[in-house]
Formats: C-alpha cells, structure tokens, sequence
C-alpha cells in the first residue's frame, strides 16, 4: 500500500453532538469540555487487522447461525452494500459486525425486557469481512420496530446496528442502518441526534428489487463510509519512518 | 458552478446502545455456539515479549454511577513501540501481541479489566517521543459517538512530562485524568484508569 496521509478531520456537524436531550441517557454520559483536536499519530494511523480464518461460513448468515429447530420467523432479506472512505476508494479487509432484533422487536439478552416473545431459532449477531472491492453482504430478518424507556411511547425503527473496523482506529465507527420508507424514523429521538436530514438519509438503506433473491428474500443496499485520508502529495513525511 | 470534488461524508455515528455486546461480545451474553470466542479478549500470546501488566477501572457518569452496559476497546504499541498493523511502517512489532483488546464492563460492578503488556513509546510527528500510552476507544448507549482518549503511566513521570500530547493539554489540571496509578495485584502490575463522562474529573477526551 502507498504511503497515505492523516484522516480528514470528523465533521462534527454531521456526526450527532454528544448532548442530545431528547435522548435522555445522553445527558449524564456526555462530556462537556471541548474535545481536544490532536493530529493524528502513529498511535491513531495504525489499527488491528482481521483475517478471512476469524470467520466461520455461517457468520453472514443470521438465518442459520443460531437455528436450532428451523428458520428464524420474519421477513428473509439480504443486506449489501460496500465500505467505502470519503475519497469514494473501497476499503477491503474491514471488519463488519451487525448486531438486531429478531422480527418481533426483541433482543436475545438478558437485561431486555420488552414483551414480545424471544426466537428460540434467531441470535441476532454476525459479521464479516469486506472483499477486495470493499463490498459485503449478509443474510437475516427483517428485525421489528420496539418501543424503549425514554419517553412513555418512544419507539425505535426497524434497524440494524453496525460496527466497523477499517484500516486504523481513528476510523472507528459504530452507527445503525434504517430501513426505505419506514416513517418511524422521522420519529425517533436517536435518528433525531443526527442534526442533518442529509445526513440520517445516508443511514436509509435502500430497497433493491435487482437484488432480491426471487421467491427467498428481499434485498437491502446499504453502503458505509469511513473517514478519508489525505494525499501526501503535499504533506511532509512523518519523521520517524 | 465549479467542479465537484467527488468526496463522501463519512457515515454519522449512532450510539451503540444497550446490546452492543450482542454484536460485540456474543458469548458474554449467553449467545453461545455462533463463533468461539469473542474477539479481543487475548492480547498476550505465550511468546509476547515486555512486560505483563493489568489495567482496570470504572467508567463513571455526571451522576458518579459506572456504567454497566459499555464496551470499551484499547490499541497499543507492543514493548518496543511498534503497532501490529500493516500501517506500522517503522519496523515489525511482535507478532505474539496484537495490541487490541475488547471488554464489556461488568454488568453488576461496571469493572473494565485488560490483560496486556506494558506499551513501549511512539514518535509524535515532529520525532519527539510520546509517553507510553494505550489508546481507549468507548461506547454505550447515551454515548452518540465513540469517545477516543488515552491512558498513560503513573510510573513514567519523566516520560510523561515531555510527552508532546500531554503538552497540549492547556489546563494543567486535567492532565491528571489521563495517568493510571499503580498498583501491584498478585504481585502484577495494575493500573487503575478510572474515566468520567463528566464532572469535575472529566477525562480529557481527543478529536483524533
Ligand atoms: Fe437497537
């Protein structure tokens, strides 16, 4: 890999701020002193790297890699997409992980409480690497819409959480992906941290009907961006190299 | 119009939320039989070279209450300052180390704990040395994007005091929210780093 440069500095108007009192947990669990800007360092540039033999076959497949009895219950989708920077280049070899609700809104773990009933068939987890092309793509349910303590009738859209790794830490990101044309989102006070509109669009996955697996699922586009580094065209060598 | 400079806005963050560790930590919460073993939890092979420390501490709130449903994440140098990255471009860091690590807090005392190894020092740009240090990366529901920020040595004083990053701290009274004190624990080293969210004792948090 060619020498690269540091990362473009975060839009932090674009990333949600810290407060956001509409989420109430934010309040008491956001800093209030200014972040303090440091360019970044070998200590930032670097990150951990994941190798094809972490992953079992079944790690994409949120169908299969809990089933117990049969198939989750809900509706079959793929999810796809690819991972890019903010240069548009792909990024290979990153690290996806996803993490959702089976159909009915519920999470296998131990400290939730919503009503709606577990599926002895579905985990809810999985991961996996991107391509040369940084593309990747997994197979699931459609995970149910729940309501949540923060206000009395707070619900959260249908979403999947997504973790990624890409080529350095100070790329490190974990965001969620909605779903086209759910009108829950424009109702959720966790969307609603994102001050942007356009900025919450590019969480929207979009229906793809080219995609769909005709008569088994449909399929989801959704594409991630990590930061971007500069060129170093014009910066000097870091000293130490 | 001008020409379109053809760049992408980075994704926005939304928070992790209260079953990160589904995802993240599958096993610790009882999902079991997916994948083997969660990852991040083994930084020190047999082999690794330096020498074998703990770090532990609390993640506290603006009320004073730890957090019992974060994850936190910690990058390193090995113990010669050198990352186990294809980004390291100094020189090849020992390949029993990975200088990752990933743990949930506890989910009755909201402890963090990691089993690693004491971190060498790193360039700053200019060449100057940092201090050793381990990088912390932190999410958990009410936090809408993940917190970087640093943990040096309480026993590094004369390295801490010329550390180009420490330097830029312009409060000198906050320098302190950043250095872990030692102990020792069954005869290991410890270091205890303890983070507030908020509060008087802020940890200084970085815009990498
Ligand atoms: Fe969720």
């Amino acid at each position: 890999m060619s020498d690269q440069g540091s990362f473009y500095q975060r839009d932090r108007n674009w990333h949600p701020p810290a407060l956001t009192p509409q989420y109430k947990t934010s309040i008491l669990r956001s800093p209030q002193y200014p972040l303090l800007s440091l360019e970044n360092t070998i200590s930032e540039m670097t990150g951990p790297v994941f190798g094809h033999n972490t992953l079992g076959p079944l790690d994409n497949d949120l169908i299969r890699n809990f089933a117990k009895t049969g198939d989750p219950i809900g509706q079959r989708i793929v999810v796809y997409g690819r991972v890019l920077d903010e240069n548009a280049r792909p990024v290979p070899g990153a690290l996806v992980e996803f993490w959702q609700a089976n159909a009915g809104g519920r999470y296998r773990h131990k400290k939730e409480t919503y009503l709606a009933a577990i599926d002895p068939n579905f985990g809810g987890c999985g991961r996996t690497i991107t391509d040369e092309e940084g593309r990747y793509w997994f197979r699931t349910i459609k995970p149910g819409a729940y309501p949540w303590p923060n206000g009395i009738n707070d619900w959260r859209p249908a979403h999947i959480h997504f973790s990624i790794f890409g080529q350095a830490f100070a790329q490190r990101l974990i965001t969620q992906m909605y779903f086209e044309g759910d009108p829950m989102i424009w109702h959720c006070p966790i969307v609603s941290t994102i001050p942007d509109r356009q900025a919450v669009e590019q969480l929207i996955a979009a229906l793809d009907r080219e995609t769909t697996l005709p008569m088994d699922a449909l399929a989801y586009k959704f594409d991630i961006v990590l930061r971007g580094r500069r060129s170093t065209m014009f910066e000097n060598r870091m000293e130490g190299n | 119009m001008v020409q379109k400079l053809e760049r992408l806005k980075e994704s926005p963050s939304q928070t992790a939320g209260p079953y990160v560790h589904i995802g993240a930590t599958p096993n610790w919460v009882e999902i079991t039989g997916v994948w083997k073993e969660d990852l991040g939890l083994v930084l020190v092979g047999p082999g690794a070279k330096g020498d074998r420390i703990v770090v532990k501490g609390h993640i506290f709130d603006g009320s004073g209450t730890p957090l019992k449903d974060a994850l936190v994440e910690i990058w390193q140098a090995d113990w010669q300052g050198l990352h186990n990255s294809p980004q390291e471009r100094r020189g090849k860091a020992d390949p029993h180390f990975t200088g990752w690590g990933r743990q949930p807090t506890d989910g009755v005392t909201g402890e963090f704990k990691f089993e690693t190894i004491k971190p060498g020092r790193v360039p700053y740009r200019d060449g100057r040395l940092m201090a050793p240090h381990i990088t912390f990366w932190i999410v958990a529901r009410g936090i809408n994007i993940g917190l970087h920020t640093r943990m040096y040595f309480g026993d590094e004083e004369a390295a801490n005091a010329e550390c180009p990053v420490l330097a830029r701290i312009e409060h000198k009274v906050r320098i302190s929210t950043l250095i872990a004190s030692r102990s020792e624990e069954n005869s290991i080293p410890t270091y205890t780093f303890d983070i507030h969210l908020q509060g008087e004792k802020e940890t200084v948090f970085f815009d990498i």
